[in-house]
């Protein structure tokens, strides 16, 4: 009667035979590894990138230890750290600037089980050290830049056409045109909604004659989305600035985006880099003869802006931004082909360049200054002289500069050529050694859990608490090896789940085993007891793991980071527990008891009978 | 072994009245400390920047705090977590105050003042998300209830699906209580724990209810009240050993996971325990009390049985 068809032990065994492969490559520790990978879509890494990798390691003379190439890239795996850095600097000779090669850590498993997909368990950021950042869209700041943009161009619109205005600004969201006559005013509404698709423009006569032009609902979408990838864009060049392994630049939400750095050691770097949440704006400089020492003596000339140099030089500068960062394509660090000296090449759009070249037409010998502004504070990158008049868009800067500071202004103006300014508003960093404590942490807590909690259900239950305790290994071994298989995070708190789980997932085999020494209390036989306690008290257990997996799923869906990382594998482990404590302990039992056809006892420990004949057992 | 050697049915269900007492009362004292003292978020929910640094030696926290006082951040905590060789140092949200070069600059004099220092952690929160957490926080709870009654609506009987959720609720308040009285830091963790023990002492209620289902079948001629006591006595072997074996796990956790587990398996280590409370002594009175009868949960045999044949 406790027997099991042929195909449940099938089931089982294919099931448990799974659950080993895909956990076995947890137990191979991590080797030194350098990354060949690439952010440029034009860019393709195949085999040849990983010939190529192996032909120029094996000329430099750098062994190593294996190499493969996958969606990510190319990795070769090195004996130590010494190679790896020696590794990474060949790689980086031979593949130059389109590729990013990077220290890693990879899986020394074997080849064969990762080409089936049996990777180790990916873990958080608690657990493998690094940065984790959350960034918030400022889409309002977004939205501003958009109109003192549209700003700029009614203004240089109106002088094309030559319309007579009197004035033109930004207020709040809108642009607003003052004019002293109403035929020149409906000529520019004409003119500025033909222009101008994404601007409705409405006139006002409030005390004098005003246009008003506001964004389209669509274009402001537009805009936010866009702001939303374009800074996704930067953060990426960003990241793949600081060489990390396997980055995740996400969007969360509709303004947010979500920037992993797994493995990040020098963390003040990436935070620096990433941090710079600026924009850029090129303004003329105030050269007025004793305008600067004015100011400097508190006297701010109107329309102008008291900043420093970086240096701390002070410049005035005129409040009327010329061209905006999103105008710049490009910023490299390179040198002036006639005098040699290291200089910086910006590429602007074509708006850009014709302003540009608009601009410095009329401002031969002047002044002009690239501006940085972080969070509401200005800094002057550079204020270089205008020599002639530059077009095409193609815009050198140079002089005062050594390789350093080119590389600098450089980084610098590509970072401020962001579409709408950004803020950190979550932060977790966690240090290469915390990281190690907390595997470790986690590790003792399932072990000595797991130790502890094996000992008692022997003790108590003899050969049943024997087939609980295998049970609740295979349940382990299910929940690494899904774990593993869907590459789900592993957090701390998910480690904590691994041990709770666990320890709620023995309450079946409980549940199980009281019922069938409650059925020898009442007189049944050892077989009809298994049967019993199996089937009864598996109502039971589905009920109660139903319940608890509703909090799991809640937690799944609210939750955050660490909750997050708990309630994946709490939900997960519920779900094996399901298995392993019924259908498993089940073929074990069946496997034990099930081919005996006079069974006189079951190994449940001492099963105590009430009345006049206590004591007596049932072992 | 066998630790439960029961003779009769316990009258769980004559003292009754004194559990709910005791029960009302420690919900009301709970109650009272979450209102006068409040929970002491942490800077998951309440933003702010933490950072913890560790040393070769025992951390001078006399030289620490001239080292951060330097920069003028205003108030801030410093104190040792876990070890001797680590601090905790806690800064509020400030407005104005960029909070990614904050740790930068903590970090900065602190080495300047002791090269050995190192950055373990750092984590910053800002208003916004903190307030989500929060918002959210509270939303999977209700999600929690709403599907765990519902459930036991279904499965069940609504009596038993309203006893078992203000019984869990309860051991939910007695949690918050604790962590208000002793001002326990209260973390995203420690929420997600508190949402799994509702969970899982729901469990325990669910395991009961089934036995009285069963005994109103069984036991025909029995009151209620004996169907109720006898269900209790039944389980109350499997009841023990299993929340044992949950707090074997969970001690683990508190002992050997570390301090930043700390907090999480406490909570975990109080539901527990009052978890089995709880589900046992305070649920079963409760559905007397919404007075179930057999007629309740008998009648619907024929459907209840077609479930139960889905046997492994």
């Amino acid at each position: 009667m406790n027997r099991y068809p042929v195909w449940k032990y099938v089931v089982i065994a294919v099931a448990v035979a799974i659950g080993l492969l895909y956990t076995l490559p947890n137990f191979f520790p991590e080797v030194p590894a350098v990354q060949v990978s690439t952010s440029k879509a034009t860019v393709k890494i195949d085999a040849g990138t990983l010939a190529s990798a192996e032909n120029a390691l094996k000329t430099a003379g750098v062994p190593h230890t294996g190499a493969l190439v996958d969606q990510t890239g190319v990795k070769v795996r090195l004996a130590d750290t010494d190679t790896q850095l020696r590794a990474r600097d060949v790689l980086q000779k031979q593949f130059g600037e389109d590729y990013i090669v990077a220290l890693n850590l990879i899986s020394s498993s074997p080849t064969w089980l990762t080409a089936i997909g049996a990777l180790p368990m990916y873990l958080g950021l608690d657990l493998r050290g690094g940065v984790h950042f959350l960034l918030q869209i400022d889409m309002k700041g977004a939205i501003d830049k958009a109109a003192d943009r549209y700003t700029t161009d009614v203004r240089s619109l109106m002088r094309e056409k030559r319309i007579q205005y009197g004035g033109v600004g930004r207020e709040g969201q809108n642009v607003v045109l003052r004019f002293r006559d109403a035929a020149e005013r409906v000529k520019a509404r004409v003119e500025l909604e033909k222009a101008f698709p994404d601007l409705v423009a409405r006139e006002q006569d409030a005390g004098e004659l005003r246009l008003v032009a506001t964004l389209k609902p669509e274009a402001v979408k537009r805009i936010q989305d866009g702001a939303v990838s374009q800074n996704i864009t930067i953060l990426r060049n960003r990241v793949n600035e600081l060489g990390v392994s396997e980055p995740i630049v996400q969007q969360q939400g509709a303004d947010r985006i979500v920037v992993q750095l797994p493995g990040v050691q020098d963390t003040a770097r990436a935070k620096d880099i990433l941090g710079r949440t600026a924009t850029l704006e090129i303004r003329m400089v105030n050269d007025d003869p004793g305008a600067l020492e004015a100011a400097m003596a508190g006297q701010v000339p109107f329309g102008s802006d008291l900043f420093t140099e970086r240096g701390g030089t002070p410049v005035l500068v005129r409040r009327q931004v010329v061209l905006t960062g999103d105008r710049i394509n490009d910023a490299q660090p390179g040198f002036d082909q006639r005098t040699n000296e290291p200089a910086v090449h910006v590429n602007l759009d074509g708006t850009g360049g014709r302003i540009f070249k608009e601009v410095t037409r009329e401002n031969v010998g002047k002044r002009m200054a690239i501006v940085l502004v972080e969070k509401g504070k200005a800094e002057v990158i550079t204020a270089p002289v205008i020599r002639e008049e530059i077009g095409g868009g193609r815009v050198q800067i140079s002089g005062r500069m050594n390789t350093r500071e080119a590389n600098d202004v450089a980084l610098l103006m590509r970072a401020g050529a962001l579409a709408a300014p950004m803020e950190i508003i979550e932060e977790r960093t966690v240090g290469p050694s915390l990281g190690k404590e907390n595997i470790e942490r986690g590790f003792n807590s399932v072990l000595y859990g797991f130790v502890a909690l094996g000992v008692f259900m022997c003790a108590y239950y003899l050969l049943m608490g024997l087939v609980s305790t295998i049970a609740l290994v295979v349940n382990l071994l299910l929940l690494v090896a899904l774990l593993s298989m869907l590459q789900a995070t592993l957090t701390l708190p998910g480690i904590a789940a691994i041990a709770l789980t666990l320890g709620m997932a023995i309450d079946a085999n409980v549940l199980i085993n009281e019922r069938i020494r409650e059925e020898l209390r009442w007189g049944a036989t050892p077989h009809a007891a298994i049967q019993a306690g199996y089937e009864r008290a598996w109502n039971t257990i589905l009920d109660s793991n139903v319940t608890t997996l509703i909090a799991g799923i809640a937690l799944l869906i609210f939750g955050s980071g660490p909750v997050r990382g708990f309630a994946v594998v709490h939900c997960l482990g519920i779900l094996t527990s399901m298995f392993s404590a019924v259908l498993f302990s089940r073929g074990i039992v069946n496997l034990i008891y099930g081919g005996r056809k006079k069974l006189d006892r079951i190994s449940i420990g001492q099963v105590w009978k009430p009345g006049p004949a206590a004591g007596s057992t049932a072992r | 072994m066998e630790f439960f050697r029961i003779r009769r049915d316990i009258p769980f269900m004559r003292y009754a009245l004194v559990f709910n007492v005791i029960s009302l009362v420690t919900f009301l004292l709970a109650v009272l400390f979450l209102a006068t003292r409040g929970l002491n978020f942490g800077i998951d929910f309440r933003g702010g920047t933490l950072i913890e640094v560790s040393y070769k030696h025992a951390v001078d926290f006399g030289r620490l705090r001239g080292a951060v006082d330097k920069l003028n951040l205003g108030e801030y905590q410093a104190q040792a977590f876990g070890s001797s060789d680590t601090a905790l140092i806690r800064l509020p949200l400030r407005e104005g105050l960029s909070t990614a070069q904050l740790s930068e600059q903590v970090m900065g004099v602190l080495r300047a003042d002791d090269p050995t220092v190192s950055l373990k952690r750092v984590e910053f929160v800002g208003p916004q998300v903190g307030r989500e957490l929060y918002e959210s926080g509270a939303l999977a709870l209700l999600l929690v209830i709403a599907g765990i009654v519902s459930y036991l609506a279904l499965r069940f009987e609504w009596r038993f699906a309203v006893a078992a959720i203000l019984a869990n609720l309860h051991d939910v308040v007695i949690i918050l209580g604790f962590f208000a009285f002793f001002q326990w830091e209260f973390s995203l963790p420690v929420l997600a724990a508190t949402l799994a023990i509702l969970g899982y002492s729901v469990n325990e209620s669910v395991v009961i209810a089934d036995r009285i289902r069963e005994n109103f079948r069984k036991m025909r001629r029995a009151t209620v009240t004996e169907v109720i006591d006898n269900a209790i006595t039944s389980t109350i072997s499997r009841t023990i050993i299993t929340h044992g074996s949950t707090l074997m796990m969970v001690l683990s956790i508190f002992f050997f996971g570390g301090e930043t587990l700390h907090y999480f398996s406490l909570a975990l280590t109080i539901g527990i325990l009052f978890g089995i409370y709880s589900s046992v002594l305070v649920m079963a009175p409760l559905v007397r009390w919404l007075g179930v009868s057999r007629e309740d949960l008998v009648k619907p045999e024929k459907k209840q049985l077609t479930g139960e044949k889905i046997l492994p």
